[in-house]
């Protein structure tokens, strides 16, 4: 029997089956390289079943690559179609879908892998330990983020997109108004990746509190580390609404209760209020990151320590305190009364003081420093004005009166664009370019970097400037097309300009890439130290080995490796024979992976409400969980001559 | 961070002689994770059968619910989450403490939030 959405599979519309041909011809692709040069064994023992935290990092900086360049074309699509007015290039119901696709993988399936590739690659790396605390539960996380993004993708192709904006606020997300599989994909794909993005922090905390070398006092630790402990604190505990929130509405779709409903006492404001004490903090998870990299980059290209460390930290943690007493300014509109919004409008302005310190706290790093200017230091410099404006304008939306002026308009999207791109984005490429050579053992080239960072760079102001005056000028978000002769036009057409001059910048940064990894040779960092840089990371060889330390350093000062270096002490710093044991490390396991695809089995079940489908894949992911639970897993020794072999080839022995 | 945590990814202790699974004498059927699987499930019809008959409605059923959810915090935290285990410096008191104080500040807000309709139109 076919099911009552049956007409939304079949479509009739080419963009879709064009989608659907490309995506088959991707596949089938795919299939034949790894069949043809026999890589299948390969994918499945060094990458689909790693524990290994680098490589786990790298994973999900390809999926965030790969999902920003989606994310990016459904920006492009509806910077063109509002490029003039009265365009018909995108449908008005097609339009929706694409502008809540475009917000849903930017913030969940971009800037949340970033900062976990980030995490990955580098804390266990600063911290001295050789690997996360659950190795397989990172795995677990990685996956379940990997299927949940996979689910939001396929909507598009089959079932149709959610079309409710990244927010999906009931009532309108609900059966009566917005029938069919599209929100049924958002709940899902967001639900499986909450567990992820969860067990991603609690993973983080506990490496971060539990396993760093002997002599890493908390204040001795470097401050990309302490953002990490700062976002995983507020993952931890934001998560869990938007998880309530989804499960909730998920419980109204399909078996039709009335907790976000207008009628039978149901209440949609709490839908809002739900999604936004996550929400809130979800913005913070992703720019705290972010200032943590810009804590590393500053300090190394300025060759002197970070000015201000310990308020670096207590700002950190204000911020993460502070960042859960403020999600009410997201809907002062709502009609709140007097009171609840002066509060919030208050604690919305407090947080710009924890964040104005460590904008000074750079400016001052900088200062009379010996400053060079390679790629991360050009990103993390061109990050400061970008979200000072983005702060100030923060502040003005912070205020609530004139919030009801600005509420929902093109400022707004101005405003949160500026500080997640000109934040988060920048801070994350400043972290890619800085980490790649200890990912890969290879530096990206400068000169096509410099040429993509001032494409990105011209072309972010070239778009969002204009929309910050279309916000004043009364434009208001998520409408298709626009009437000529509301003096909107050329101001709309200038964004437009600026979205091409990004992905053009996009497209630069992909050939960076590609141009370093076949110069690989020539751009290859043997020092295993390229910047001159001040963290544990970099006394290690790049890229780091399997088992990161032969021997765990003891530390006994901030900025370790910079000290030893400025004691010319570097070669004891080395490993010696006599000291490397037997090192042990967890083993492999592509359980995580299968878990995985059957919560994703499960997905799919509830997205389309076959039954019979949530319960076999429920039935994976029990017997996966029985088996593990079975399971006797000491992980395995390495033998300690295999590490002084390993070092002597490194040229560390 | 306990025992019980060791066995499921804490790699780095079990190099020193006590990971690789639970001792003899924690093999012995989990009753508490039984009596604390029924009594979960327990507090949850409670507070739904007192939505679902009517029993109470208003102010006292949001009492009774609020500290039905108390009680399930408790009887997670006790049965199921090793709260009175661990070793070295006690970080889960501090964690417990901000989901304290987090969690009030959810709840208390959503209730100030959501009780505009009672005081004034919009």
């Amino acid at each position: 029997m076919l099911p009552h959405y049956w007409p939304t599979l079949v479509t009739g519309d080419p963009l879709i089956y064009g989608a659907d041909a490309s995506i088959g011809l991707v596949s089938i692709a795919i299939v034949f390289v790894l069949t043809y040069y026999k890589k299948w064994g390969w994918l499945w023992r060094e990458w689909l079943t790693t524990v290994d935290h680098k490589k786990i990092g790298i994973l999900y900086l390809i999926a965030a690559l790969l999902m920003l360049f989606r994310g990016g074309v459904d920006a492009l699509l509806m910077r063109t179609q509002l490029s003039r007015p009265n365009l018909h290039f995108l449908a008005a119901d097609h339009y929706d879908q694409i502008f809540t696709t475009h917000g849903t993988i930017m913030i969940l399936f971009v800037a949340m892998p970033l900062i976990f590739a980030m995490f990955n690659i580098v804390v266990p790396l600063q911290i001295g330990a050789r690997d996360v605390a659950y190795p397989y539960l990172n795995a677990i996380s990685f996956w379940m983020f990997f299927f949940g993004a996979l689910l939001l993708n396929i909507s598009f192709v089959i079932g149709g997109s959610p079309d409710a904006g990244w927010v999906s606020y009931a009532p309108l997300t609900e059966n009566q108004f917005d029938h069919g599989p599209g929100e049924n994909f958002y709940i899902m794909a967001l639900q499986i990746t909450g567990i992820g993005s969860m067990a991603t922090g609690i993973n983080f905390i506990i490496t971060i509190l539990r396993m760093r070398a002997p002599g890493m006092t908390l204040m001795r630790m470097p401050l990309f580390t302490w953002s990490a402990l700062a976002a995983s604190i507020v993952v931890i505990y934001a998560f869990p609404a938007l998880t309530v929130a989804l499960g909730l509405l998920l419980i109204d779709r399909v078996a039709g209760a009335h907790f976000f409903s207008m009628d039978h006492g149901g209440n949609p404001m709490m839908y809002a209020n739900l999604f936004w004490i996550w929400g809130h903090p979800e913005v913070y998870i992703v720019i705290l990151p972010a200032f943590g990299v810009l804590n590393e980059v500053f300090p190394a290209f300025s060759g002197k320590r970070i000015f201000g460390y310990s308020t670096m930290v207590a700002s950190f943690m204000a911020i993460t305190i502070l960042s859960f007493l403020l999600w009410a300014h997201h809907f002062f509109t709502m009609g709140a009364g007097p009171g609840v919004n002066a509060f919030f409008a208050l604690a919305s302005m407090a947080i710009g003081i924890p964040t104005g310190v460590k904008v000074f706290n750079w400016m001052f790093t900088m200062y009379r420093g010996r400053v060079r200017m390679p790629m991360p230091m050009r990103w993390a410099v061109g990050f400061i004005p970008n979200f000072v404006v983005g702060g100030a304008t923060g502040v003005m939306l912070a205020t609530a009166p004139g919030d009801y002026q600005y509420h929902n308009s093109y400022f707004l999207i101005a405003h949160f664009h500026q500080v997640l791109i000109g934040g988060t984005i920048y801070g994350m490429f400043a972290g890619m370019y800085f980490w790649w050579p200890k990912m890969f053992g290879f530096l990206l080239e400068e000169r096509i970097g410099r040429l993509a960072f001032w494409l990105w760079n011209v072309g972010f102001y070239v778009t969002f400037f204009p929309q910050y005056l279309l916000g004043l000028m009364g434009m208001t978000r998520r409408i298709y097309t626009y009437p000529a002769g509301m003096g909107w036009s050329s101001l709309n057409l200038l964004s437009t300009v600026g979205a091409v001059i990004m992905g053009l910048g996009f497209l630069f940064i992909v050939w960076n890439i590609l141009y370093s990894v076949m110069h690989r040779s020539e751009l290859r960092d043997v020092t295993g130290d390229p910047w001159n840089a001040r963290s544990l990371e970099w006394s290690l060889p790049s890229p780091a080995p399997h088992y990161n330390f032969a021997v765990i350093p003891t530390i006994t000062r901030r900025d370790e490796w910079w000290e030893i270096k400025k004691y010319g002490r570097t070669e004891d710093y080395r490993p010696q024979p006599g000291e490397i044991q037997d090192i042990h490390m967890p083993n492999n396991s592509g359980r995580p992976f299968l878990f995985s695809v059957a919560f994703f089995v499960v997905g799919l079940g509830f997205v389309f409400e076959w039954y019979a489908v949530v319960i076999l894949g429920f039935a994976g992911v029990l017997a996966i969980m029985l088996h593990r639970s079975q399971e006797v897993d000491d992980g395995h020794q390495i033998p300690a001559d295999e590490i002084r072999h390993e070092e002597i080839a490194l040229g560390r022995l | 961070m306990s025992s019980h945590a060791a066995t499921h990814g804490g790699h780095q202790e079990s190099g020193n002689g006590h990971g690789g699974g639970f001792t003899p004498v924690e093999r012995r059927f989990p009753w508490l994770h039984v009596v604390g699987y029924v009594l979960s499930l327990l507090l949850t019809v409670l507070a739904f059968l007192a939505v679902l008959h009517h029993w109470l409605s208003g102010n006292p059923l949001v009492t009774v619910i609020m500290v039905l959810a108390v009680l399930q915090i408790v009887v997670q935290l006790f049965f199921f989450m090793h709260f009175t285990e661990g070793h070295g410096p006690k970080y889960h008191i501090l964690a417990l403490g901000f989901a304290l104080f987090f969690t009030v500040a959810f709840v208390g807000g959503s209730i100030w939030i959501m009780s505009f309709g009672d005081t004034q139109a919009y």
